[in-house]
């Protein structure tokens, strides 16, 4: 030990210099490695997503129509939202669309994934067919979905009326401004409850065997084990799927597009139906463009309040 | 009351048995330590008596009822697993409550035997804790306290110190015993170290493949075993098999290994002896029964001169264990720390067959008993 002190106090100091600085060079040569991995990938995200997100947030605040002069617009875009009755009730269904089907799709997806975690005959062809919408083509499934919820003649609608339901009271479904959102909403979650149903999965298959023993022998029932074992087991997979379908939720486009087109009137009216609507139907990139702000506050602010209450538990 | 009763026990997966008829009485009060080699089947039949695997055959009593179909939780029985399996998400307090909790015991029970056992067990400091915060041991203590709070009939402790460092297991050996004695309480214990096994239990059951090898104290399986298994399982070093002859001389019968005469104790049995005179069988020293050679140790009864090549001396402090080879077989013998041997020369030992074992060579089955 003393002799290999020394030993280190005897380099000359030029030397020990000569070796820091190829040390760093070192270090810049490695970042520069990395980063040309990253570089391609980065200048399609640039190009096609970073680009576009500045622009829209500086189109916020113009007035453009596409093809004419922009011109500077100040807070105009953002005091006209209070003034649009079809914003408004755009914001409030896509926070009711939010509230109704995130919750409802975590607890298919985690119902679907205990079922299906189970040794049952067939579970595999049952996984696949639960996973199937989620991978299946949106424009061929909302097509079946529509003739399947069809008021007159849909088997839904047919189902019902063997069961005894009155023809007067029958749900219109799509066509019905009070049933209309169930029925987004209903697609939505058959949409994606396969995929977080995979998500729940893998955690449900982490989860140590032996706490649910040593539950056995403490006496807990099917149920406790899953309120005392599984629920707090699958935190961060819940965390994370609630974070993924919150952000999918307010994003929610397709379907609405597919089914009601945001009506009837402006009963499915959500927030990217309504900044498509200004932007591509009545060329107001200015506005949607300002509307686009406000969902990205939106999300972020939920994304953020989300993990702050991660970290505290 | 809770005497337990294993009548022809079986676990089969599929073609597959991995227990095979085990019968066993254990006394109210006993601690009973199953030990074997991984696979030979004794943490299947814990689990078994937990009611966490489904027996394939045979019979369960517990108590003098068959238990066969009850479940966990109604068979008064508590268990400590190999990883402890603690809830991770909940306090040391909450863990140890959980199963008075689920019986819906007041608040005032609860606690009372929450803090009790956190006493007993030292870890009344920790109770606020999540099990992420624990050492090993403490997470160990933590198990303990959670199969103890409910004051079971039978506690089963699969492996409970595999985990943990050679210093700690010692210390927790000691305070198991203890937490046997004061709990008065069945333990059914399961381990693959046959030094726990010697150190706590009040009978051993050795397993292997399956089957039970022999049940008995400690110190009979380690001066009576059965069988060759037996022998070199218990035990560290392992006992040396030496391929011997029988043969008579004069009244009595020696054993012939590599022209060595071992000299067979003549409070032997001899008729069960005699049918092998003429044949090999397999005679079993144990190390500590080899001795640096004195003047005048040779005694024609049961101490012979048995001279080695010296492979190996591993200091242990307390004494030297040596590899030696002898008739081209590698063995292990215990001398003192005064002995000087050099690698490579012969030593001149002695050997003392009063304890020797003697085994049927194609059976491994002990002659002697």
């Amino acid at each position: 030990m003393a002799n290999s002190t020394i030993a280190a106090g005897d380099t000359p100091i030029v030397t020990r210099r000569r070796k820091v600085v190829s040390r760093r060079r070192r270090r810049v040569q490695d970042a520069l490695v990395a980063y040309s991995f990253i570089a391609p990938n980065f200048l399609g995200f640039a190009v096609f997503t970073l680009g576009p997100i500045l622009f829209a947030f500086v189109l916020a605040f113009m007035h453009w129509d596409g093809s004419n002069a922009m011109t500077f617009a100040g807070l105009d875009n953002f005091w006209r939202l209070f003034e649009d009755k079809a914003f408004i009730a755009a914001f409030w269904n896509t926070i009711i669309y939010t509230v109704v089907s995130v919750p409802a799709t975590l607890a298919c997806a985690l119902g679907l994934a205990i079922l299906l975690n189970q040794k049952i005959l067939g579970r595999d062809f049952f996984r696949t067919a639960m996973f199937f919408p989620y991978v299946a083509s949106l424009v061929a499934v909302a097509v079946v979905w529509n003739m399947i919820f069809n008021p007159e003649m849909g088997p839904v609608n047919m189902l019902l009326y063997t069961l005894g339901l009155d023809p007067k009271d029958m749900p219109g479904w799509a066509a019905d401004r009070h049933w209309a959102m169930v029925t987004v909403i209903l697609f939505g979650v058959w949409k994606s409850m396969g995929y977080f149903m995979v998500i729940y999965l893998a955690g449900l298959q982490g989860i140590n065997s032996e706490l649910y023993e040593a539950a056995d022998l403490d006496g807990a029932n099917a149920w406790q084990k899953f309120l005392y074992v599984t629920v707090p087991q699958l935190g961060p997979t819940t965390f994370f799927v609630t974070v993924m379908l919150t952000i999918q939720s307010f994003k929610v486009f397709d379907q609405i597009y597919m089914i009601t087109q945001g009506g009837p009137g402006t009963s499915t009216l959500v927030l990217v139906y309504h900044i498509y609507n200004e932007a591509f139907v009545s060329w107001d990139l200015g506005y949607s463009s300002m509307i686009a702000l406000v969902l990205f506050f939106l999300v972020l602010g939920i994304t953020v309040i989300q993990f702050r209450r991660q970290k505290e538990d | 009351m809770a005497s337990i009763s294993l009548k022809k026990l079986n676990k089969t997966y599929g073609a597959l048995t991995v227990v095979h008829d085990i019968d066993l009485e254990i006394a109210d009060k006993e601690f009973i330590i199953l030990v074997g080699p991984s696979g030979c089947g004794k943490s299947t039949t814990l689990r078994m008596i937990a009611g966490l695997e489904e027996i394939s055959g045979g019979e369960l009593i517990i108590g003098g009822d068959v238990v066969n179909d009850v479940p966990s939780k109604d068979r008064d029985i508590a268990m400590v697993f190999q990883n402890y399996a603690l809830y991770p998400h909940m306090t040391v307090y909450k863990n140890m409550a959980f199963g008075l909790q689920l019986r819906k015991a007041s608040r005032e029970v609860i606690d009372q035997k929450v803090q009790e056992a956190a006493k007993i067990l030292d870890i009344t400091h920790l109770l606020n804790r999540k099990p992420k915060a624990l050492s090993g041991g403490q997470r160990q203590r933590v198990a303990l306290g959670r199969a103890m709070v409910r004051n079971p009939e039978v506690f089963l402790l699969d492996e409970p110190l595999s985990n943990l460092d050679a210093k700690l297991r010692g210390t927790m050996r000691a305070e198991i015993t203890k937490l046997h004695k004061r709990l008065n309480s069945t333990f059914i214990y399961v381990t693959h170290d046959q030094i726990e096994a010697m150190t706590m239990a009040d009978r051993i059951v050795v397993m292997a493949d399956g089957h039970i090898q022999q049940v008995d104290t400690p110190q009979n399986l380690y001066d009576r075993p059965i069988n060759m298994f037996v022998a070199g399982f218990i035990g560290a070093p392992q006992m040396n098999m030496l391929p011997s002859k029988i043969e008579k001389r004069g009244e009595g019968y020696v054993a012939v290994f590599d022209g060595r005469v071992l000299p067979i104790p003549a409070s032997f049995d001899k008729a069960r002896i005699a049918p092998y005179e003429g044949k090999e069988v397999i005679v079993g020293i144990r190390p500590e029964n080899f001795h640096e050679l004195a003047p005048g140790d040779i005694n024609p009864d049961n101490i012979a001169p048995f001279d080695a090549v010296v492979d190996l001396a591993e200091p242990m402090g307390s004494e030297i264990h040596l590899n030696i080879t002898a008739g081209n077989k590698a063995m292990t013998v215990r001398v003192s720390p005064r002995f000087k041997a050099k690698t490579g020369e012969t030593a001149k030992l002695v050997v003392d067959t009063t304890n020797m074992q003697l085994f049927d060579k194609e059976t491994e089955r002990s002659i002697l008993y």
